[in-house]
């Protein structure tokens, strides 16, 4: 498989165009792989034909676990392990459970949900950041196109950018080492650097 | 943006909501078969036809020449007030007093929370927690006259002959406390509160009307000072006729948790009716332009604060049950120690935590009204049985019953609350037109 990545990258200005362009690309049947803008779109979620995260579900997940969880081990402690005389209560009081279990459950969802959501958007310590346009992060909105991941010709979609009325469209290549982060780089980037440099220079 | 002016002029900014008569029917079916249920209630239980059939009763039974007055008053010890089947009828009419007052006022409380926060999103369904306040002087009245008939029996603590000091009946505890809970007291508080939140919604109302005609963001810095005092008053007062309508029927037991208790009940229940109606009147053709995303917040609101009375309803519990003090425990052992009033608490955990988490906690349970609708009026109903526990333990102690009479009497309550609801929200238009924060609501979107 190819290490090499090749990009499309299209820049709008207003964010009006920006959203029909968004729609008319993906209606002409252009995928869209990532939309970069330097503040929160309302609706760009559906005009991307995005579908809702499953976020919501790993933390009931993670929750259910972290209940579970809380109550084995009082149970476990307080009635099989080491059965203590508490107050009067006996060994296996329900409603003493309840504060840690509640506990338990909140900080199991939350770290879950921390992880999971590093997790699914591959954000490892030694992920290399694909800068498609560093004016994403002022001014401009910014689409990207993978080519590998589209049947028409590069040519083809140019033009639908164009139509789609883009400011400017430009290609863009990453290699293989640009593309894969390495977590020996990394460490070896760690060891001689220390963490107040980046593993890469912004380009 | 151009495209947002556009927006607004599609839709019908002056729509006023039409007090139907399919609506009429409907409140009067209502009506009469509250009306029913109570007075079939109320002949049974006259008839001794109650579920814990006492010794007092039994006499009545045998004797087949309805004298049940004077049967009672012989069985009548000193002191203490052999129970009569009116108390039973007097209890549910408190008990439906304090429901639906509290839904009133929580009402009011929401359209001045949306205020004080400066929350835009509700602009569009704001006529309809406002129209609430207009049950004030019905439920007012009522309540004024319920407690004057009924406090003797309701409210131990109105008892005089337990302050004589060396006396027969001599009641430290309830003595020490007559500083704070006595009648005078009672009847002031009582008045001032009730009169203090009529006060507020008038002023609310009438800058809401107002701001209808003129415009400007004149009335919407008003609102928000009243608002803002209100619920300063509203804190105050909420958890101080907690203490006076509710708690002080267990008048040996205290709960510094009460007031919150009492409000995270009202709160949920209000806004569980705010939520019901919203849907009611988009259902009847209205609001058009309220959509899923503000039925979605409605659904957070109800989500959380069920969640909020639950941790409030353990957190009282719990720390009863691990200090374990004798004058403390009394109030649960009342509940869970008996065989009719334990399986209401389970009831209630169930209806007012259990259902509306598990049930409202998927995003597209709260955006599909279908779903929110059933976990609104479970949780109505669930609240309904949350004062009842509250009540009628320490009203009628073993004789409490759940037949007829408390089904119908909340019925009756109910469509009174809705005529004069309905017939205030049809007064003005049902989309206050000239709030700053109306383009907002239109276009809400989470």
């Amino acid at each position: 498989m190819e290490k090499e990545k090749h990009y499309l990258v299209a820049v709008f200005d207003d964010q009006d165009d920006f959203l029909h362009g968004v729609e008319h690309i993906r209606h002409a049947g252009v995928k869209i792989q990532e939309a970069f803008t330097p503040y929160p779109v309302h609706r760009l979620e559906d005009a991307l034909g995005y579908e809702r995260s499953l976020m919501p579900v790993a933390a009931f997940c993670f929750g259910a676990l972290g209940t579970t969880f809380a109550i084995t081990m009082q149970t476990s402690m307080m009635a099989i392990d080491w059965p203590m005389i508490i107050g009067g209560k006996p060994f296996l009081s329900i409603p003493d459970f309840v504060p840690v279990s509640f506990e338990c459950t909140v900080l199991f969802a939350a770290f879950g949900m921390v992880g999971t959501f590093l997790f699914s958007n591959d954000l490892k310590p030694y992920k290399v950041p694909k800068i498609f346009d560093i004016r994403s992060t002022d001014d401009k909105l910014v689409l990207a196109i993978d080519l590998a991941k589209n049947s028409l010709s590069e040519d083809q979609i140019k033009m639908i950018l164009k139509e789609a009325k883009a400011e400017e469209v430009y290609r863009k290549d990453f290699t293989e080492e640009e593309n894969e982060g390495s977590f020996i780089k990394y460490l070896i980037d760690l060891f001689n650097n220390g963490v107040t440099r980046s593993s890469r220079q912004l380009s | 943006m151009a495209s947002h002016n556009h927006h607004v002029s599609e839709h019908d900014l002056e729509e006023k909501f039409v007090f139907s008569d399919g609506l009429r029917k409907v409140i009067f079916t209502l009506l009469a078969i509250g009306l029913f249920c109570t007075v079939l209630g109320i002949v049974l239980l006259s008839m001794g036809g109650g579920e814990h059939a006492t010794e007092g009763h039994a006499l009545v039974l045998n004797d087949k020449d309805n004298i049940t007055l004077v049967s009672n008053e012989n069985v009548e010890s000193e002191g203490h007030h052999a129970y009569h089947w009116t108390t039973r009828v007097k209890a549910n009419l408190w008990l439906n007093v304090i429901f639906f007052m509290g839904i009133t006022v929580i009402g009011l409380f929401f359209t001045a929370l949306q205020y004080a926060s400066h929350s835009g999103w509700s602009a569009l369904i704001k006529r309809v927690p406002e129209a609430y306040g207009a049950f004030f002087p019905v439920i007012g009245v009522i309540m004024v006259v319920v407690f004057g008939l009924s406090y003797h029996e309701l409210f131990h603590w109105t008892d005089a002959s337990l302050l004589e000091e060396g006396g027969k009946n001599y009641d430290s505890i309830i003595a020490g406390k007559s500083g704070f809970l006595n009648m005078t007291g009672f009847v002031i508080r009582m008045t001032i509160f009730v009169l203090g939140w009529y006060a507020f919604y008038t002023q609310i109302r009438k800058n809401s009307l107002l701001e209808d005609l003129h415009g400007g963001t004149k009335y919407f810095w008003k609102m928000k000072t009243i608002s803002t005092v209100f619920i300063i008053f509203f804190g105050i007062s909420e958890s101080i006729s907690a203490w006076d309508w509710i708690l002080s029927i267990d008048t040996h037991w205290f709960s510094t948790m009460f007031g919150w208790y009492v409000f995270a009940s009202w709160h949920v229940t209000g806004l569980a009716t705010i939520a019901l109606a919203v849907m009611y009147l988009k259902d009847a053709g209205y609001l058009k332009m309220v959509n899923e995303n503000h039925l979605h917040d409605l659904g957070k609101f109800v989500f959380a604060f069920s969640v909020f009375w639950t941790y409030i309803w353990f957190a009282q519990f719990l720390l009863v049950y691990y200090a374990n003090i004798p004058e403390e425990t009394v109030y649960f052992m009342e509940r869970l120690n008996s065989d009719y009033y334990k399986k209401f608490i389970f009831i209630n955990l169930f209806l007012n935590f259990f259902f509306p988490f598990l049930g409202l906690m998927t995003r597209n349970a709260k955006r599909k009204a279908i779903l929110l609708k059933i976990v609104c009026f479970v949780v109505i109903v669930g609240h309904f049985l949350d004062f009842y526990l509250m009540i009628m333990p320490g009203t009628l102690k073993e004789h409490g019953g759940f037949g007829f009479l408390e089904i119908g009497m909340p019925l009756v309550f109910a469509a009174i609350f809705i005529f004069v609801v309905a017939r205030n929200l049809a007064k003005p238009a049902l989309i206050a037109k000239n709030h700053p924060m109306l383009d907002e609501s239109i276009h809400h979107h989470i």
